[in-house]
């Protein structure tokens, strides 16, 4: 049973643009059996914050990413070109989607596709 | 047609559309992209060879060996943060100083966009710049935004919130600035325009090696445009003029060529010799394989390489060209660099909208399984060639983009764009009266206007080698639905057309679609120049298109031009 957590979602490079404009979103993430990955927390932004165009952020269950091949799951329906931070790190080296989320963690997604 | 004699890459046809599917370019190009596609699938490494390892927060940095990994570059690289610092910069310093293009007391004009890898490019500028920096960057900068916001069809408030935005980080930088809104898309008259060139040159030669750096300039308009924001009439004629364009594609081109030709022309006005945009790796592979889509295979080396001289006096140079989109990201967030987001043309379109966004998917889903797609693709555009085709004196230039007309003038039935005294037919269907033109690059015009380029077989050859002549033309027919009258000699009497705006000396100019009477076609295109008749120098062209479509005027004093 997971306490509830409090994170911090940002978003940057445009990807702002789907949430209404707003960067930075103070969330209160419930309890639950499991304990909260990225995966879970991407379906949860899906339902409670994402406001228009959810096929423009996510795909299939993932944000994909740049440069690492992925290990599993089909490919064929990834959004990419989003950038994952936690805590000012790259996600690929805490394992992606696997990352297990702290309390005061700071979520980072930055859209690269807007603009150049 | 794509030709797949391997099984395709998976995924690959997913992304096409029907009718992407029968994409044809026009004969002789070197490259399709069906043989782009296969080569990419017999030189990409496959999925079941083992990928690297993916790094942990456990390992170290592989540079320094003892800092934190902060941030993954290409197949597994995990770096810290100082070391992917000066690995990002290392490689802006080297992409300049192995090019060895810009000198130093050049007067360098950086084009930002506000998105991140213009942002990041001005930072590198900014700080290479600094006093403190070891070999510091030696040319004189300065800054151009250009305002797209009538064309993207944002609403006064926005475009006023986003200038102000924009002015605020063009402050910080120190550098003189320039904000140009993209419907003063060169107006003034030809002969200004032409005088500041020449200026221009003269002042090249005068100038020798001054080192002075001038600080303290700062324009916000070019001074021979009106002065002030851009006139409700202009703002309403771009807007018409984008919403005439059909599909998201062409509107994607016609913005391009139009903040082309508006940058170049601000930075002949005020003595810039270079400029440099922040084409990173990721977009140029897109681009790269979005211009093989579009039929502009022949001029990739242009496009997507380091330099642009297509130009004369101003060259483009692209320093950005091996960060990819992921690297600037990080950068931009980790060393605070400022950007500010405007909304663009494709901003929030779906998938399929144009191909412009389909190559972007297509090349980013295949980097998700083939980390190696964008560096390859780069690699490729590293090899390519600015010689002209064998056979190919240098021939007459494209109004639009500069290059070298990729048809044949030689072969009897090879698709000519160029309209010669009494020719009635080419193979693309025109039917051209006995008035000359000026030549046009075929993949431009068909593309700005949404159509595709209609190649008739009932039409017969040409009967005899086109040249090209000086004065106005008139096209009576564009090839479409419904088909070309083949053959009859058309003269319908004809309404001049009225000028939108006029553009000097190698610019375009737009036109409503109207009727023109053979000998008034003469007079009224006299009269849009605003700078006197047609010299020797000059060619004029205006094509009537069918009522759907604006009318497409263009007036340019051509590198070469042959009387018949």
């Amino acid at each position: 049973m997971a306490a509830p957590l409090s994170v911090e979602v940002e978003f940057g490079g445009g990807a702002e643009l789907l949430f209404d404009g707003v960067k930075k979103h103070q969330v209160t993430l419930p309890g639950q059996e499991e304990p909260w990955d990225i995966r879970s927390l991407l379906v949860w932004i899906k339902k409670n914050l994402l406001k228009e165009r959810p096929e423009l952020f996510i795909q299939g269950d993932s944000v994909s990413c740049h440069s690492h091949p992925a290990t599993h799951h089909r490919l064929s329906h990834r959004r990419p070109g989003i950038l994952v931070l936690v805590n000012d790190a790259d996600w690929e080296l805490l394992g992606e989607l696997d990352y297990q989320l702290q309390d005061q963690d700071s979520v980072l997604f930055i859209s690269t596709l807007h603009g150049g | 047609m794509l030709r797949c004699r391997k099984p395709t890459p998976p995924g690959l046809l997913e992304w096409c559309s029907p009718s992407e599917q029968d994409l044809q370019g026009p004969q002789g190009l070197p490259l399709t992209l069906g043989d782009v596609c296969l080569w990419l699938h017999a030189h990409l490494p496959l999925s079941d060879t083992e990928p690297a390892e993916p790094r942990t927060r456990d390992q170290k940095c592989v540079k320094c060996k003892e800092g934190l990994p902060v941030v993954v570059i290409r197949a597994g690289d995990a770096f810290c943060r100082d070391c992917f610092k000066a690995l990002y910069v290392h490689k802006f310093r080297a992409m300049l100083g192995k090019n060895r293009l810009i000198f130093p007391g050049e007067k360098v004009l950086l084009a930002w966009s506000g998105g991140p890898s213009s942002s990041s490019m001005v930072w590198q500028v900014l700080e290479g710049l600094s006093r403190d920096s070891a070999k510091r960057l030696r040319f004189v900068p300065g800054v151009i935004y250009v305002d797209e916001g009538a064309a993207c069809s944002q609403s006064p408030e926005d475009r006023a919130k986003s200038l102000a935005e924009v002015k605020l980080v063009l402050q910080t930088t120190g550098f003189p600035w320039h904000i140009v809104a993209l419907e003063e898309e060169p107006v003034g008259t030809e002969g200004a325009y032409k005088a500041a060139v020449d200026s221009f040159l003269q002042q090249q030669h005068a100038l020798g090696a001054d080192g002075v750096e001038r600080q303290s300039q700062h324009c916000t308009q070019d001074p021979h445009s009106p002065t002030g924001p851009p006139t409700t009439a202009q703002t309403q004629a771009l807007s018409r003029l984008f919403d005439s364009v059909k599909t998201l594609t062409a509107k994607e081109e016609l913005l391009q060529t139009l903040r082309t030709h508006l940058i170049l022309h601000v930075a002949r006005n005020h003595g810039y010799s270079k400029v440099m945009t922040g084409d990173s790796c990721t977009r140029l592979a897109i681009k790269l394989m979005t211009s093989l889509a579009l039929g502009r295979g022949a001029f990739l080396a242009w496009d997507t390489g380091f330099s642009d001289e297509r130009h004369g006096d101003v060259v483009v140079v692209r320093p950005m060209r091996e960060h990819t989109l992921k690297e600037v990201a990080f950068y931009n967030h980790l060393f605070a660099v400022p950007s500010v987001c405007t909304p663009a043309l494709d901003t929030k379109a779906p998938e399929k909208a144009s191909i412009h966004r389909l190559m972007e998917a297509f090349i980013l889903r295949l980097q998700a399984q083939f980390p190696s797609t964008v560096s390859t693709v780069y690699r490729t555009s590293e090899k390519l060639v600015k010689a002209p085709r064998d056979g190919c004196v240098a021939g007459p230039h494209c109004l639009l983009c500069m290059c070298t007309l990729d048809v044949d003038t030689a072969g009897p039935s090879s698709p000519c764009a160029v309209l010669g005294p009494g020719t009635r037919e080419c193979s693309w269907g025109f039917v051209a009266p006995e008035v000359p033109s000026a030549p046009l690059c075929l993949q431009i015009a068909p593309r700005l206007l949404g159509l595709r380029p209609h190649i008739s077989p009932r039409c017969s050859p040409l009967s005899r080698r086109p040249g090209w002549l000086l004065g106005p033309a008139a096209v009576l027919e564009w090839a479409g639905p419904p088909a070309a009258a083949g053959g009859e000699s058309l003269s319908r009497p004809v309404m001049p057309p009225t000028p939108l705006w006029s553009a000097p000396w190698g610019c375009t100019v737009w036109v409503r679609p109207g009727v023109l009477t053979e000998g008034r076609a003469r007079r009224s295109v006299q009269h849009a120049l605003q700078g006197g008749p047609p010299g020797p120098g000059h060619g004029a062209a205006v094509l009537q298109l069918p009522s759907e479509h604006e009318g497409l005027a263009l007036l340019g004093a051509l590198a070469t031009l042959h009387p018949v």
